[in-house]
This record gives structure tokens, sequence and C-alpha cells, in this order.
């Protein structure tokens, strides 16, 4: 009794301390995604709250939380309310099986720097992936808005093509690890980070992980210039900052992933595991700001072209080349 | 093959560019702690300004009342005994009052000017109706060597007729007869 108790309690606080710390994250990932892409245009960003405007996700936070709550009229009432729960609730899950670090040991007991190490990690990741979608649609769907129907028609047909490619770019990966679990997978790459011998793959996973985040250049479910903002247009106050907190999440998720898969995880020499993960994280949101701060939002149609023409066939042939350097070794 | 390469560099040639602004610095000028000198023709609060020898310019004629576009210029003209017109109450809504100048392009004598400051806001509305105490400064603005009285044809104490600049003496007609 008293060792299930014990047990209880470290999975509480360490599903406490990754809960919070990804939440601040976020926080502070939107003042970085400000202050960078302020930078990137010949900007200061936001600078008056606070020093270097630190206070900035603080009174953002406010602004949120204290603005009217508008449901239309003619919306789905509680499909409307559940959606962003669903975003936001799908991108923190995820984290639930990211590796922290390597097993400590306190007083004779292992404790796993994971929340759960599930055997079968990678498919939980990608059904938590695909459950974001059911936010996204039905949030666009219940709002009864042409927009945010647009936006959510939008978000479906390209996340649905674009998963494809994330799964199966992801195979190369499985295949030399051997596992599906990604403790396991962290652990294989102890000689040399994935990247290195799967820079295929890796290009594939970012670009259809940056596709399923919806982030510029792939965010036509939200495209402002054409739809307003897509399926959260209807949304505001704290309903719209689930939304926004959710895409947040997922940068971090999209960070966390590439990590794990490709830049060997909470590996690294001198800095303790966790915060190894942690410059990882901030490395990949790093570069996905820069890629935000050049490239155009993709056309409808290349998009398409690029998930169906390009990137899944790339992906089938990079799981064959795979198999055949695998076997002949 | 060609076509990738084109693909790659100009891929290559967009994040360096992007890459370059980060390292340039901003060009931001942070406005409360730092306000840009504007130019001195720059239109903002407008002025009633005075004559180089102390007196008002204005002579309500209502000729910046009357070209003024959203109509916030009023006034009441009156006449003082040596003569000289002046306006006995002047206002200007600043609330309506989009700066475009129009008033200073109309006056003939000057005394309406457009200056560069431009810090008016207010929360109350009725606060920006500016009376004619308000306008009146004791310079001569943006011209400061202009009098009216120099150049109009109407004689007074000072300037007799004929005493104008570019006026001739005036000539006793009768001279001219055979």
């Amino acid at each position: 009794m008293g060792l299930w108790l014990t047990g209880y309690a470290i999975l509480m606080f360490k599903i406490a301390v990754i809960l919070t710390g990804v939440l601040l994250l976020a926080a502070y990932l939107v003042l970085l995604e400000r202050k960078l892409l302020g930078r990137f245009q010949a900007r200061i960003g936001p600078n008056r709250t606070g020093i270097f405007g630190l206070l900035q996700p603080v009174s953002d936070g406010i602004k949120l939380l204290t603005k009217e709550d508008v449901i239309p009229q003619g919306a789905h009432r509680w499909i409307f309310l559940f959606a962003p729960a669903v975003v936001a609730a799908t991108a923190l899950l995820t984290f639930a099986v990211v590796p922290m670090g390597p097993d400590l040991h306190l007083g004779g007991r292992k404790i796993p720097m994971v929340v759960t190490d599930m055997n079968v990690g990678l498919l939980y990741v990608f059904a938590m992936a695909s459950l974001s979608v059911y936010g996204v649609v039905l949030g666009g769907w219940a709002s009864d808005s042409k927009y945010a129907m647009l936006g959510s028609i939008r978000g479906a047909a390209q996340m649905i093509s674009y998963e494809l490619a994330l799964g199966l770019s992801i195979v190369p990966v499985v295949m030399l690890a051997g596992s599906l679990s990604l403790v396991d997978i962290v652990e294989a790459q102890a000689g040399r980070p994935f990247i290195l011998v799967q820079p295929l793959a890796f290009v594939i996973f970012f670009l259809s992980a940056m596709a399923e985040s919806k982030r510029i250049p792939f965010d036509l479910p939200e495209a402002e210039a054409e739809l307003g903002s897509g399926y959260h247009t209807e949304y505001s106050g704290m309903r719209f900052g689930m939304f926004f907190l959710g895409e947040y999440v997922q940068m971090q998720v999209l960070g966390a992933l590439t990590a794990v898969f490709f830049l060997g995880g909470w590996r690294g020499p001198f800095l303790p595991a966790p915060l190894w993960l942690l410059v990882k994280i901030v490395l990949v949101v790093t570069a996905m700001i820069w890629i935000r701060a050049t490239l155009p939002r993709f056309r409808y149609d290349q998009l398409m072209d690029l998930g169906w023409k390009f990137l899944i066939p790339a992906a089938l042939i990079n799981i064959v080349i795979t198999g055949f350097v695998m076997v002949g070794i | 093959m060609k076509e990738l390469f084109l693909v790659v560099h100009s891929l290559c040639t967009g994040f360096y560019t992007t890459l370059k602004h980060i390292f340039r610095g901003p060009a931001t000028e942070l406005y409360p702690e730092y306000k840009r000198p504007l130019p001195a023709r720059s239109r903002a609060r407008i002025i009633l300004t005075v004559d180089p020898d102390g007196r008002e310019r204005c002579v309500a004629c209502y000729l910046c009342s009357a070209a003024c576009p959203v109509d916030c210029i009023s006034m009441q003209a009156a006449e003082n005994p040596e003569g000289r017109r002046y306006a006995a109450w002047f206002r200007i809504n600043f609330g309506r009052c989009i700066y475009c100048g129009l008033c200073e392009e109309a006056c003939p004598t000057a005394a309406i000017q457009l200056t560069p400051s431009f810090e008016h806001a207010d929360r109350d509305i009725l606060k920006m109706v500016a009376e004619k105490e308000d306008l009146q400064v004791d310079h001569c603005g943006k011209d400061p060597n202009y009098n009216f009285y120099d150049h109009a044809g109407v004689a007074d104490a000072i300037r007799p007729k004929g005493g104008h600049i570019n006026e001739s003496p005036p000539v006793n007609v009768r001279t001219n007869m055979p």
C-alpha cells in the first residue's frame, strides 16, 4: 500500500513538473517568437511590460482571461465549447511519453524520467496528433461561420495528407531502433543521432510536422488574408487562448519529437539531460520561427503537391533504401 | 537538375536575407523616450500668430472658416476704434480638425498657422475645443517678417496712402488734364 502511494505521488509530481514546464515554456515561446520575428523584420518586438517585455505573457494571459467569451447564436453550443480543449489537451498529452533523461535512482528506487514509458509510444504520439484534428474540425464546424467552416475543411484535408508522410518518415527510425518506445529510440541513438544516418527522413518529418502544427508556411487552415482567421474566427477570450496555447504546445511537441527521433533526445555532453532536451526544443522552435519569418504561405494546390507528390514517395523510397542497407549489413 | 538548383538557391537567398536582418538591428525609434524632431512645416496644432510689431494678424475675414473641409473653425468679426478688424471670439474644434492645412493656405494675413506640436490627445472630447486665448501666441510663427498692413492698400496712421510696399504715391488725376 505504502509502495503504491509513493509511486502515485512520484507520478503526480512528474506530471505537475512537466505540465508547469510545458505551459511556462509555451507562454515564453510566444514572447520569443514575437521578439525574434520583430528582429527578423528590423523591429524591436514587445518591450513595454516588464524589463525586455518579460511580463508580456502574463499580461496576455490576463487579457485573454478577462475578455468576453462570445458564443455565436447559430453555434452548436457544446461542441463549440469543447473544441479548444481538444487541441490544447492532445498537445499536452503528447508530452507523457517524451523521455526527459536517463533513469534516476533515488533511495533504491528506479525513477524513469518520463511520465509513462509505453511500448507503443510512437503510435500514441500519432494518435494524439490525429485527435487534435478533431479540435480544429469540430471548432470550425460548430461555429456556424463560413470562414471557420472553410478553415476546418482545409485543416482536415491538410492533416490527413501530411499524417501519411509523417508516419512514413518515422518508419526508418523505428527500423533502426527496433522499437516503438520513445525511451528505446533515444537509447538507440547512444552512438550517433539519427539525423546523421537519416537526413532525408529528418527533412520529411520536419516538413510534415510543421504542416501538422499549422504554422506558416502551412497555415492554410487559419490563413488570415483569405479566411479571416480560419477555424478560430468565431472564438474569443480564453477559448481562443486555448487554440493559441495548443499551437505553441504543439511547437514544443514538434521540437521534442524532432529531438527524440533525430537529435538524440536528452543526450549531450556537460549539461544535465533535461536541459539538453530543452536546448534542442528551443533550437527547433527557433528554426521554425526563422522559417516563418522567411517563407510565404503555400497555395492550396502547392501544399497538396508537396505532400502527395514529393514527401510521401520520398518517404517510401527512404524506407526501401533503409531496408536494403539493413539487410545488406 | 537545374530546377532543383534554382529552388535550393532561392531558398538559401531567402533565409540569408532574413538572417541578415537580425544582425542589422531594429530601425525602431522608441517614441516617448525619443521624440524625433519634426520638420517646421509638418502639420499639427493650429496657432494664431502676431505681426512683427506685436499686433494680432487675424482680421476675421472668415476665409479659413470657409476653406475648412470639416467646418471646425468658427469666429465672430469685430472692428476696433482705429478701423482694424479682429476676431471677437475664435474657436477651433480640434476634435473635428483633420490637420489638412487648407486654413493656413487660405489665410491672407498668415495669421492662422499649423505647428509640429502634435501631442494633444484627450479622453474628453470637449477639452479639444480651443478658444482664441488657447490659440493666440505672441510670436510670428513661420513668417517672421510678414506684416499684412505693409502690403495692403488700407491707409492708417503709420502707413498713409501710397506708403505701402510696392505702392506708388497717389497721382492727382487732375494734373493729367490738358
